[in-house]
């Protein structure tokens, strides 16, 4: 593969768009395909046969556009056009109503907020390019920050760049990602691995399944940037079993970039090889753990281990390993392409560039969003996200999945980004964003989550293995208002030691759901004491 | 670390007294050789350390963080405190979990006094336990011919999977299942008696620190460990290569 043979693809790709009048995309990302988005390309390419359009009009299956609630979604081609909720039944309502002017019921009104108050950068091709054809993202101008990368930088250039972002992991800890690839650059030995986060575990999150399904290259690409920056050859992508739509995306495109000479060896004609392989994981959230998960992809059992050595230092196979989140490989090329500057220039002062968060719960726009760090939650939540469905009132906003907290209406004006929410006892997390409505119990919802670190904690260490299974049972204790004042004080202190004491994250972030409802509805639980002494 | 092909040599601070010390030692080695008492019960001189059980955390100056001294190596300057209230809190609260989560009942218990778990609370002071026991059913493994499997005292420290593993070579022992529910099997969950690759060389039996693993036949009060074999075994080894 050459420069020119990216830029003849592109160039085919422009002429065979240009030949057709428009282009009706149709999302085949997890969400949509569940409610029969496969039935929607197959009707409405036979309603268009039956028009005579298909000469004129493409149908193409793209990745995620976001609104999952409406989905299955439709756009239109260059008319900046949706539709939402179509089904092979009323597919005709797209294909009757093409001409510019025309209104049907299903049409979504593509100026509304959650549309034009994001900002893409992970998901610039989602809903746009077709996942399963590497030629268009080549016409995205994929692979041209590899060669560029490979042709015009030296490593310690490319990490310079990344350093100058200012891009953090977007796997949860929000650790500085230019740091942490000079790190890895720096560490001694020949052979160092890359490695992709993809085992995506939060309840409501499912940021890292989008872009996997939508746009599969552009994790490749920023795997292949990383490892030419610091020296690896060899990289693996963790992906759970429970994502078989991503997973088979996956090795579409993996086969894909090998044939066409993006990945492999000799890349782009230069000495740099590097090949990605897939490994799944087996549904243990604790293996979204750095060392949780090199020890699976060893083969042995997915428990974490305490650090130091880091992985950069000694990670798989105890060799350097460098380890980032889907979503911060995803942020790679387009730093590269754009600049340090350009992606420095967005966002806050510590956390730059644009956040996807799910978007889920008691929320009327359900779905993927992607907005620039230091927007508030009010803004995300209301403006972008609809506000409450039904006029009910606002109550809480979970971040972080189990190692997040609850966040109460007063702090909605807060400025998300990674240092605001551990200051108000949540994280940033992987970006799920689970909204509660005034009738919520938030008992319940610690005892939610408290029940599931009990069942995903690995049991290596006590203060998790035991500390989670009593903290979860003194809270259906509350939760069945059978609750002591005693139970109270035990509860916090449990909390205490096994946010301290425990070996990983996992652990160490357990109590969160706990403590941050404690701290802001308090009440909830005392009202759970009094009910017992009366 | 190695300067000139060496090992370089620190010095630390333990509980405000100055110590020196090889830099590829753990704050536990390192207090040991002091006489500094610290609790641990997953750790066993000559096994591979996990940080599993928790009972080592230190204070170090500088550091948010607590850190299991079993599994952190020491640096030029460091300052390590090993008691405080906090840490004492800490340290009973997970022996307290521990006996929490399993029937340990030391009366009827063949490890009676040769309890590590039960020399250690008296150690740190245990005289009740707060939160709520959980009265599990587990079974009773006694198909092996010479030792008996009890389900009811295991505390998961692992050190039988580590020594069968790392000193016999046979790794008869693994963890299976998570969280609550882990729990220690041999071979793919077989019956122990039936374990083919079991060498009943008892070394599993001698370094559990409860009474989860005994020799048949004894009863309360009547299993001695010998958990000394294991200093002399690794240090032959090293001296053979």
């Amino acid at each position: 593969m050459t420069l020119e043979e990216l830029q003849e693809i592109k160039a085919g790709e422009e002429l065979a768009k240009s030949q057709k009048k428009k282009s009706l995309h149709v999302c085949v990302a997890a969400g949509c395909m569940s409610q029969n988005a496969d039935g929607v390309v197959k009707a409405l390419q036979e309603k268009l046969r039956e028009k005579n359009l298909e000469k004129e009009v493409e149908v193409k299956g793209v990745g995620c556009m976001g609104l999952c609630a409406a989905g299955p979604l439709v756009s239109v081609e260059p008319d900046n056009r949706m539709f939402q909720e179509i089904s092979p039944a009323n597919a005709h309502l797209v294909t009757d109503n093409l001409e510019i002017g025309k209104r049907t019921t299903n049409d979504l009104p593509s100026d509304s907020p959650f549309f034009t108050r994001q900002v893409k950068i992970v998901t610039e091709n989602c809903g746009v390019i077709n996942p399963e054809k590497i030629e268009e993202y080549i016409a995205a101008d994929g692979y041209l920050a590899l060669y560029a990368v490979l042709h015009d930088m030296e490593p310690a250039e490319v990490v310079q760049n990344m350093i100058k972002s200012g891009l953090r992991g977007r796997g949860g800890g929000g650790y500085p990602t230019g740091l942490k690839w000079s790190t890895v650059s720096k560490a001694a030995g020949q052979k160092k691995y890359v490695i992709c986060n993809a085992d995506e575990g939060d309840p409501g999150a499912f940021m890292d399944r989008s872009v996997l399904e939508s746009d599969p290259h552009r994790i490749l690409e920023g795997m292949a940037i990383a490892a030419y920056a610091i020296g690896a050859d060899e990289g693996f992508i963790y992906v759970r079993a429970e994502y078989p739509l991503a997973i088979s995306r996956l090795k579409t495109a993996i086969k894909q970039a090998e044939r066409k000479g993006v990945l492999g060896s000799t890349i782009f004609g230069t000495t740099f090889n590097f090949s990605v392989s897939i490994r799944l994981g087996a549904g243990a959230f604790v293996c979204g753990e750095e060392t949780a998960l090199i020890a699976s992809i060893e083969g042995g059992r997915g428990t974490p281990r305490p650090r130091p050595p880091y992985p950069a230092e000694s990670g798989l196979w105890g060799k350097p390993t460098l380890i980032n989140n889907v979503e911060t490989f995803a942020n790679v090329a387009p730093i590269i392409r754009k600049g340090a500057e350009w992606y420095s220039s967005i966002g806050t002062e510590s956390s730059k560039g644009t956040k996807v968060f799910a978007l889920a719960g008691q929320v009327v726009n359900t779905g993927l969003i992607e907005v620039p760090m230091g927007m508030s939650l009010r803004e995300i939540i209301f403006e972008i996200g609809g506000g409450i469905p039904g006029g009910r009132k606002f109550k809480a906003v979970q971040t972080g999945g189990p190692s997040g907290g609850c966040i109460p209406e007063e702090f909605l004006d807060i400025r998300v980004d990674y240092e605001s929410l551990t200051k108000l006892g949540s994280i940033m997390g992987s970006g799920g964003m689970i909204v509660m409505d005034e009738n919520s119990n938030m008992v319940d919802v610690a005892r939610y989550f408290m029940e599931f670190c009990m069942s995903e904690s690995c049991g290596k260490c006590v203060p998790c293995r035991v500390g989670t299974a009593q903290i979860y049972d003194l809270l259906t204790r509350f939760a069945e208002k059978q609750a002591t004042e005693s139970d109270l004080v035990l509860l916090e202190e449990l909390c205490d030691v096994v946010k301290n004491t425990s070996l990983c994250g996992l652990g160490q972030s357990a109590p969160n759901p706990v403590l941050s409802t404690l701290k802001y509805f308090r009440h909830e639980y005392l009202e759970r004491i009094q009910a017992e002494v009366i | 670390m190695p300067v000139n092909g060496q090992i370089k040599i620190v010095t630390l601070k333990v509980n405000g007294k100055d110590v020196s010390a090889r830099a590829d030692q753990t704050i536990l080695q390192v207090c040991r050789e002091n006489e500094v008492f610290i609790p641990t019960l997953c750790h066993l001189e000559g096994l591979s350390n996990i940080g599993a059980c928790r009972l080592c955390m230190v204070e170090v100056a500088g550091q948010k963080k607590l850190l299991p001294a079993c599994t952190t190596t020491v640096n030029e300057g460091m300052e390590i405190t090993t008691t405080t209230d906090r840490l004492g809190h800490y340290r009973r609260m997970i022996l307290e979990l521990i006996f929490s989560e399993r029937n340990h009942t030391c009366s009827v218990c063949v490890s009676n006094n040769y309890c590590e778990l039960q020399f250690l609370s008296q150690k740190l002071g245990i005289d009740h336990i707060r939160v709520p026991y959980r009265f599990p059913k587990f079974n009773v493994d006694a198909s092996h011919p010479y030792f008996v499997l009890d389900h009811n005292r295991c505390i998961l420290c692992t050190r039988c999977v580590r020594v069968c593993d790392e000193i016999e070579g046979a790794h008869v022992w693994d963890v299976s299942g998570r969280g609550i529910q882990a729990r220690v099997i041999t071979e793919l969950n077989q019956p122990w008696g039936s374990a083919e690759t079991c060498t009943q060389c008892g070394k599993c039996v001698n370094v559990c620190p409860v009474g989860a693993l005994s020799d048949k036949g004894r009863s309360v009060a009547e299993n001695k460990k010998r958990s000394e074999f294991l200093p002399y075994l690794t240090q032959r080894r090293r001296e053979k290569i």
